[in-house]
């Protein structure tokens, strides 16, 4: 009876053992550092970076670099400066200037510096009925799509796209909320795309995730090149004399280094390969009123 | 259609090509949801022992909590778990949150009641006589206790394949608390997620079908014992 329980539980617990070790197996063949392994940082960031691929190049090129591991939790820049409020991530990559700059007010933010920047644009179906193509800006393009009650996704995430959204709602003097065309997701960039093409819908995208995932979309681009769709990415590191338990080195190590040349081209030419075009305009050292719309 | 066959294509190109990433991430769920089904299976057995055999006021309510606990939401378990793993919260200076331990913790917790419930019912459903005449034959409780679990040995099997199978499967708790980081925390669901959301539906589909192979594999290594046990 004992043997029985016995040739139950070895085999069961040697399997789990060979994959414990296993598991580890490709970060332990990989090549070697540059530098010795400092520890790891949490990187709060948004869906788009992730989604993107763009942090899948960066990441490892940093960790080389500066021997910091950057560990990055894609969710809504909304949610990402709540996990730097809380302390809960040592650096943010995100993109919604109104919250940041309340963010950095609030004494929560050391440094915030310019990284890059790309646009959004305001996609739908190809039959375009409401007209938003002919529309002569954002807003136009939005009162049409009211106007007419065309279904409209909203990410309804407090993400930065999000965020844009609702400026520019407000700039055409609609509330949106609760009427029968306008729906919320509440999901990433990416899965909310998916549900503007399945239900025939308009959304706001940015163009990154829009390029990356175009070849499974119906969606079209139909107004873009607003200045009001300009979109802007800062990196922020975190006020370690507010938020003791922050990991301001590392987090500072992220920061210069995504504002550094080597990262700066990266982003110069990412996505360039697979999508004709880079997903991203790389903007270190710039002031931010100095970009225009590409 | 045609997705899926492009899914089954991949699928089995990345098995054959011996994909690396594809295999670490599937030996990260099975080592997971593998560990956090022991943890559960050794706490679970005890508390549900105690609840088979121990009368105690508020008994009734315990054994309604361990079976409402049986359908925990993994969401749930997930977010009350990150809140106490955060560096602002209590257990924040473990630094366990974003690790395959942070998983492991949230996936014990979702499969302790699936555990403790069938534990309880397996032992509740032998004779009660069994346990008196192994007492009065002067076997110890513990004594006692080991061998009624062993001749509950099948139910209890049972209880480990339906731990793993909630374990495995689980993303929303998986995706909080271990935040889904390539190479570190990445598992097969949260990695469907992310090639759903990037729109990749091919590879979507193949993890979720090496996720199904996985799942199968472990339960036919367990039906087996099970059969040979009877």
């Amino acid at each position: 009876m004992l043997l029985q329980t016995y040739r139950l539980v070895l085999p069961l617990s040697a399997a789990l053992l060979l994959v414990a070790c296993g598991g580890d197996g490709p970060s332990a063949t990989s090549e070697p550092t540059a530098v010795p392994h400092k520890g790891d940082i949490i990187l709060a960031t948004t869906t788009s970076t992730a989604d993107s691929g763009l942090l899948d190049v960066l990441l490892p090129v940093f960790e080389k670099r500066t021997g910091w591991t950057a560990k990055p939790i894609a969710v809504g820049s909304g949610q990402a400066m709540a996990m730097g409020r809380n302390g809960d991530a040592d650096v943010l990559l995100v993109h919604s200037p109104a919250a940041e700059v309340q963010f950095m007010t609030d004494g929560f933010g050391r440094e915030r510096l310019l990284v890059m920047h790309n646009d959004f644009i305001l996609v739908g179906p190809p039959s375009d009925a409401v007209g938003a193509k002919s529309a002569k800006t954002a807003v136009d393009a939005l009162k049409a799509i009211a106007t007419k009650g065309a279904t409209f996704i909203s990410r309804g995430d407090n993400s930065g796209t999000h965020a844009l959204e609702l400026t520019l709602w407000k700039a055409a003097a609609i509330d949106p909320k609760g009427k029968g065309w306008y729906q919320e997701s509440g999901q990433g960039m990416g899965a909310t795309l998916q549900i503007a093409d399945q239900k025939s819908a308009y959304t706001i995208a940015d163009r990154a995730t829009y390029l990356a995932q175009k070849q499974n979309l119906a969606l079209q681009v139909l107004n873009d090149g607003d200045k009001a769709y300009f979109n802007v990415y800062h990196v922020i590191t975190l006020n370690k004399e507010r938020l003791s338990k922050v990991n301001y080195e590392g987090g500072k190590a992220f920061a210069d280094f995504m504002v550094s040349d080597e990262a700066q081209a990266i982003i110069r030419t990412f996505g360039a390969d697979k999508y004709g075009q880079a997903l991203f305009v790389p903007d270190a050292g710039k002031a931010e009123a100095d970009l225009g719309v590409q | 259609m045609g997705l899926i066959w492009d899914g089954l294509r991949e699928a089995v190109e990345l098995l054959s090509r011996g994909d690396r990433a594809l295999y670490s991430t599937a030996a990260r769920s099975l080592y997971v949801s593998g560990v956090a089904t022991l943890v559960s299976l050794a706490l679970g057995v005890l508390a549900g022992a105690f609840l088979a055999f121990q009368r105690f006021r508020g008994r009734a309510l315990a054994l309604a909590f361990v079976n409402t606990g049986m359908g925990l939401p993994p969401v749930v378990v997930g977010l009350v778990v990150a809140i106490m793993l955060w560096r602002s919260g209590p257990l924040g200076d473990l630094h366990l949150i974003y690790t395959v331990w942070a998983m492991v913790l949230a996936q014990a917790v979702l499969t302790f009641p699936i555990v403790t419930g069938f534990t309880a019912a397996a032992l509740a459903a032998q004779p009660p006589e069994l346990r008196l005449q192994l007492l009065g034959l002067g076997a110890s409780r513990w004594q006692a206790l080991w061998l009624l679990l062993k001749e509950a040995r099948l139910p209890l099997l049972a209880a480990v394949m339906a731990a793993f199978g909630a374990a495995v499967s689980e993303v929303g708790a998986s995706m909080m608390v271990g935040g889904n980081i390539a190479g570190e925390t990445r598992v097969l669901t949260t990695a469907v997620v992310l090639e759903t959301s990037r729109g990749e539906f091919a590879p979507a589909i193949a993890l979720s079908i090496i996720l199904l192979l996985l799942v199968f594999a472990v339960n036919l290594v367990l039906t087996g014992v099970q059969l040979r046990g009877r």
